[in-house]
């Protein structure tokens, strides 16, 4: 079906439209539903960011419902990165990060966040990048030889935990190097 | 122009080969989003900012080659007639936000497009990696190579805890999408798909139509992506998008045998049908082509048609979009005109094969 505006996009938006009880289909393409008023300017109404600011907002809920209307949206201290401005309830409002620097202002309110979106998960387990990576993988790797470490102490298999120790002060010392090398 | 000339320019090259289990699976692709560690996402960055992003790819990468990749070349929106960005947008090189969004964007394209980076779309690069037929894991190995090409010259936004950071929480941590395009015509036909979609969803994974996030499921061909960025590698996200592609393929072929088996007759008179719509029809818009492409395409795979190359419903499904039927006639159509050209195009490429045979 196509937009009953342009008639050139395919109408992607459909609803029916009620006027002093005369009721009106509507079949509108995304841009002249925003370009005729159909939807307001500057939101993305059906967007998945759109849908997940419903799943944010969460978290200053139950402020607006404890106060009286008028006043619920100046509440609290304003959380606001200082790399690009944007504030913890924008943030909420359009679903979207607006820097790096983002992440560790708003920090572990994210959590929450995060667990919803991703079944339960909130840390990273995946690639680290090769150059700036700096000592993060010999630190994964000495990590997950202590595991082991622990692992085989517990099942007092002490010959094959002494190897792995001696990696583990390996791994260390490497680790202690290359700190040396980025400090000069 | 010749049909043939057209549509060799038209179909990306990689798309012209069949990959393994291609009878069900069209393409695999791998996708991952990175931004610049100091400059703000694009929702927020100045022009200025986003100007000097695209102008450090045409510096850096511009004519620049990566492995067997050749060339790339950095192509700006800015610059583009709109039914050119469509066409873009249609062999799923760029995505409609960049074309639409974005007044900074540009994509780096390799010469046969089977990589191609969006620049300043909603993360400041997204690689995009292309396989025929199901090659996930060849795909991931390709794209995270290319991923540490770029690596060597941008510092990425990377966080120990977080992961890749991107603009939007649900591509954080891997930054990765996979996914996998699959023709699914006999799952539909038993109505099984309907009960699996649900299945598939609880296992973190997404089921969409071919143009991605709200469309539908045009010509029975469905694409599968993972859900999940963030708290699992790369490896374990292909592994677990592998597993489910894997059982949808048995099933399907399960599904097509039983088909075969009990009914016969009505499957071969569904399929020539649509085929003799495809060969004779006047005027045809684009659902009811891509419905009957669909059985084509079976046909093929089951065997009822020979002559016709498999390609030819990811050709077509391609060429007969609005963005390419414009190209073609070299002039804005109504949707009637379309309708109209779309059933003679048709026609043409389906005798183009019979002169060949």
């Amino acid at each position: 079906m196509e937009c009953q505006e342009c008639h050139q996009r395919p109408a992607t938006l459909h609803f029916t439209q009620v006027i002093n009880g005369h009721k009106k289909e509507v079949h509108v393409c995304e841009k002249c539903a925003y370009e005729q008023g159909y939807m307001p300017q500057n939101s993305e109404s059906f967007s998945l960011p759109n849908l997940l600011s419903g799943l944010f907002n969460f978290d200053s809920y139950p402020v607006s419902q404890s106060q009286d209307q008028t006043s619920s949206y100046e509440a609290p201290p304003k959380l606001q990165c200082e790399k690009c401005g944007l504030t913890y309830d924008e943030f909420t409002r359009i679903g979207k990060f607006g820097c790096a620097k983002c992440y560790k202002t708003f920090g572990e309110k994210l959590n929450p966040i995060f667990r919803r979106v991703h079944s339960g998960n909130s840390v990273h387990d995946g690639k680290v990048p090769k150059r700036m990576g700096g000592d993060i993988h010999v630190r994964k790797q000495i990590e997950e030889q202590r595991q082991k470490l622990n692992h085989l102490i517990r099942s007092e298999e002490f010959e094959e935990a002494a190897k792995v120790r001696d990696q583990i002060r390996m791994l260390e010392k490497q680790m202690k190097s290359e700190q040396g090398d980025g400090d000069q | 122009m010749s049909l043939q000339q057209f549509i060799n320019e038209a179909i990306s090259p990689w798309m012209q080969e069949n990959g393994p289990d291609s009878d069900i699976v069209l393409s695999s692709r791998i996708r991952l989003a990175r931004n610049f560690e100091q400059v703000p996402f694009p929702i927020l960055a100045n022009q200025e900012d986003l100007d000097h992003i695209l102008d450090f790819f045409q510096q850096e990468y511009g004519q620049q080659s990566f492995g067997n990749y050749h060339q790339f070349e950095l192509v700006r929106m800015n610059e583009l007639p709109s039914i050119q960005k469509r066409v873009l947008v249609e062999k799923h090189l760029v995505s409609p936000h960049l074309v639409e969004h974005s007044n900074h964007g540009a994509a780096l394209i390799s010469k046969n497009e089977q990589v191609s980076v969006m620049v300043n779309e909603e993360d400041h690069i997204r690689i995009q990696l292309y396989f025929p037929g199901f090659q996930l894991e060849k795909a991931l190995k390709q794209a995270s190579e290319f991923d540490d090409w770029l690596e060597e010259k941008i510092n990425y936004a990377f966080d120990e805890d977080r992961g890749y950071l991107t603009s939007c929480p649900t591509n954080v941590g891997t930054g990765m999408r996979a996914s996998v395009m699959m023709h699914l015509p006999a799952l539909v036909m038993t109505q099984q798909i309907n009960r699996m979609i649900p299945a598939i969803n609880q296992l973190g994974l997404v089921v969409r139509g071919i143009y991605g996030e709200g469309s539908e499921a045009l010509g029975n061909i469905f694409q599968i992506s993972n859900q999940i960025t963030l708290g699992k590698s790369e490896t374990d996200i292909v592994e677990d998008l592998k597993s489910v592609v894997q059982q949808l393929i048995e099933q399907e072929r399960n599904a097509r045998k039983r088909i075969m088996d009990q009914s016969g007759v009505q499957l071969e008179d569904k399929i020539f049908r649509s085929y003799g719509i495809l060969s004779n029809s006047r005027i045809i818009e684009s659902k009811e082509a891509s419905k009957c492409l669909s059985d084509v395409r079976l046909g093929i795979d089951l065997g009822y048609i020979q002559r016709i190359p498999k390609t030819i419903l990811n050709e077509l499904m391609i060429l007969t979009q609005p963005g390419f039927l414009q190209q073609y006639a070299q002039k804005n159509l109504s949707p009637e005109e379309r309708d109209v050209l779309r059933a003679s195009l048709i026609r043409e490429r389906l005798k183009l094969e019979n002169k060949y045979s």
